[in-house]
């Protein structure tokens, strides 16, 4: 028993655990949290880590019938081969105007939304608000662009009809390249800003409300409350939550732009996650799509740490 | 200090949130009240918040009976209860016991490169085709545990379950070992019986990813017989997949005609009933998942 007692304890002094190494006594001391974590740290491994190492196929020619370890190493012509491809700076172009896009807007929807929410001073209003807008959360992918789809189809869609009444003809624009960038952040921020508020609307209950009665005291406005002292109270949080975005600012979900893109928006709609599903899995080019696909993976991935930095120096808010 | 009611502001704000209800809530209505109305009025287009049967307000449930008997939909809704309650109970079992054993990095041999290793998953991984291959070299491809287990573990779901048992009371651990309980013991009679708000947030998160997933199945399963409701409901709603569907069987004997929309409709009513079902109750938890995760770890 007097083994298993951390170092801390008061009773140890002469104890033979002591004289052990720390890995050592960790090793027998632990030795259950090791088996705890066991299945934790298998998952990790088959499917995080495991597919980390299955990304040399991008540097290989890899064909699945002589193996991976005995395909053909070819160093960077997967890539050089993406950069080479005639719509390569399309896909590019379009995965980032998307994702860039969809973070200008989505992003600040959220903080708008609670900000305006945290005034009502209705209880009741306030709570069903925030229970409706929530719901879309929880409807699943297919089922929002089955929705959307459905409500702006050509043939007596609901939305269609009512643009229809007003003299718009909104009849094309789920075939229309230029509407599918609308389609994609409309949507994304009808289903997410309700529950992205839910974390700015908790750091605003803790903004002490001393501080708006000596404004208020002091002559200070609605406005000037607003300024300088809820958003400087809500700014970590938003730094924080901006620094997880940025990662995603060079992805877009695959699903959603997978499920949404008809060939006639191909020229605003394929990004490189669709690119690679389609040459990655449809036609089988693994070692091709696995290539494009960790080209974007860096790419995101200097895009968090960057923004990180940044954010460390200038605001001192970081997220390790 | 007692606030004016009536000004500008208190207008505009209230015009904003109420737009924001409207815009939430009809398009639900809308689905629900095409696939209860009449089909004739589907066609003719004339329903949009209220269920219309003949030129009047009225409900049917005809629609519904017949996505219901359609054999395609009813093996795809028992796949997803299927995937989802295995998902869920791999994740719980994954989760608890990393996370405990993660919140003790001081006596975890490794732990805390196992933490560090964990946070690397949130910003890069291998991808959509390495992640593939492995699932096919590890012999998971077409089987029900390539959509199960791969989402058993999420860097994410394990920071938040750690952060709550790091909290747990150092007390009540040292008694337990004093009653001569390893950790096992330990995480198993202590910590999981206080821990229910816990494992039912995370365990919900995972539950509604389990149903609502659509991108792992498309991937690595193969057979429409294994295929889950989100499949499904893609094959009727976006590409339209209604051969003998829409048209009601002959084989009943039945000459009816379904609204092509209605049949979409229902089939995602249908789909999404049971989040809609359980949410009002489970709607704090969530929350409260959402609260615990934005505690840095």
């Amino acid at each position: 028993m007097r083994a298993t007692k951390n170092a801390k304890a008061e009773v140890l002094p002469n104890s033979p655990a002591s004289a052990k190494p720390e890995w050592l006594k960790k090793l027998t001391d632990g030795k259950y949290l090791m088996i705890l974590v066991l299945p934790a740290v298998i998952c990790l491994a088959l499917f995080y880590y495991f597919p980390m190492y299955g990304l040399i196929i991008a540097f290989k020619d890899y064909k699945p019938f002589i193996g991976l370890l005995n395909s053909e190493w070819i160093g960077f012509d997967n890539f050089v081969r993406f950069f080479n491809y005639k719509y390569c700076w399309r896909i590019i172009k379009n995965t980032f105007l998307l994702a860039t896009y969809n973070l200008l807007w989505n992003f600040p929807m959220p903080i708008i939304f609670a900000l305006i929410l945290n005034e009502t001073k209705n209880m009741r209003f306030k709570k069903t608000v925030q229970t409706v807008s929530y719901m879309p959360h929880f409807y699943s992918t297919v089922v929002v662009v089955g929705l959307l789809t459905m409500l702006l189809s050509p043939n007596g869609g609901l939305l269609t009809r009512m643009f229809a009444s007003i003299g718009i003809d909104a009849s094309n624009v789920l075939y229309d390249s230029r509407w599918f960038r609308t389609l994609y952040i409309a949507s994304g921020m009808w289903q997410s800003t309700g529950w992205s508020a839910i974390i700015y609307l908790a750091a605003l209950t803790n903004v002490d409300p001393q501080l708006y009665e000596a404004a208020t005291v002091d002559g200070a406005g609605k406005m000037r409350c607003l300024w300088n002292i809820t958003l400087p109270s809500i700014a970590p949080t938003i730094i924080t939550m901006l620094l997880l975005n940025m990662g995603s600012i060079f992805s877009v979900g695959f699903e959603k732009v997978f499920l949404l893109q008809t060939p006639s928006t191909y020229e605003t709609s394929e990004v490189i996650a669709t690119y690679t599903y389609m040459q990655g899995l449809r036609y089988t080019n693994y070692s091709y799509g696995a290539a494009v696909g960790l080209f974007n993976s860096i790419v995101c991935f200097i895009l968090v740490i960057i923004s990180n930095y940044i954010s460390k120096t200038v605001s001192e808010t970081s997220l390790w | 200090m007692v606030e004016k009611k009536f000004t500008i502001g208190w207008v505009l704000r209230n015009i904003f949130l109420w737009f924001i209800v409207v815009v939430m809530v009809f398009p639900f209505l809308h689905m629900l009240s095409v696939s209860l109305s009449g089909n004739v009025d589907v066609m003719k287009g004339s329903v949009s918040v209220l269920p219309m049967i003949n030129g009047k307000i009225g409900a049917t449930l005809g629609t519904y009976k017949h996505v219901l008997s359609n054999p395609l939909i009813f093996t795809a809704y028992r796949n997803t209860i299927v995937y989802t309650v295995l998902g869920t109970a791999a994740a719980l079992f994954v989760l608890s016991t990393g996370a405990y054993a993660l919140s003790k990095p001081n006596r975890l041999l490794g732990g805390k490169t196992i933490n560090i290793l964990i946070m690397i998953t949130m910003f890069f991984g291998g991808g959509m085709v390495p992640t593939f291959l492995c699932i096919k070299w590890l012999g998971l491809y077409d089987t029900i545990w390539a959509v199960v287990l791969p989402g058993a573990f999420s860097a994410y779901n394990c920071i938040i379950m750690r952060t709550f048992f790091s909290q747990f009371p150092k007390e009540i651990e040292e008694s337990g070992k004093l009653d001569g309980l390893n950790d096992i013991g330990i995480l198993w009679y202590l910590v999981l019986p206080t821990s229910g708000a816990v494992l039912a947030t995370i365990g919900l998160f995972v539950a509604v990813g389990q149903w609502n997933a659509f991108f792992g199945p498309l991937l690595y399963l193969n057979g429409s017989e294994k295929y889950p409701l989100q499949l499904i409901l893609r094959q009727i709603v976006l590409q339209s997949v209604m051969d003998n569907f829409a048209s009601g069987d002959s084989a009943a004997g039945a000459n009816l005609q379904y609204a092509e929309n209605s049949v979409k409709y229902a089939t995602i009513i249908v789909s999404i009933l049971p989040i809609i079902a359980v949410y009002p109750f489970l709607q704090k938890y969530f929350v409260k998942g959402v609260m615990i995760g934005s505690v840095k770890g």
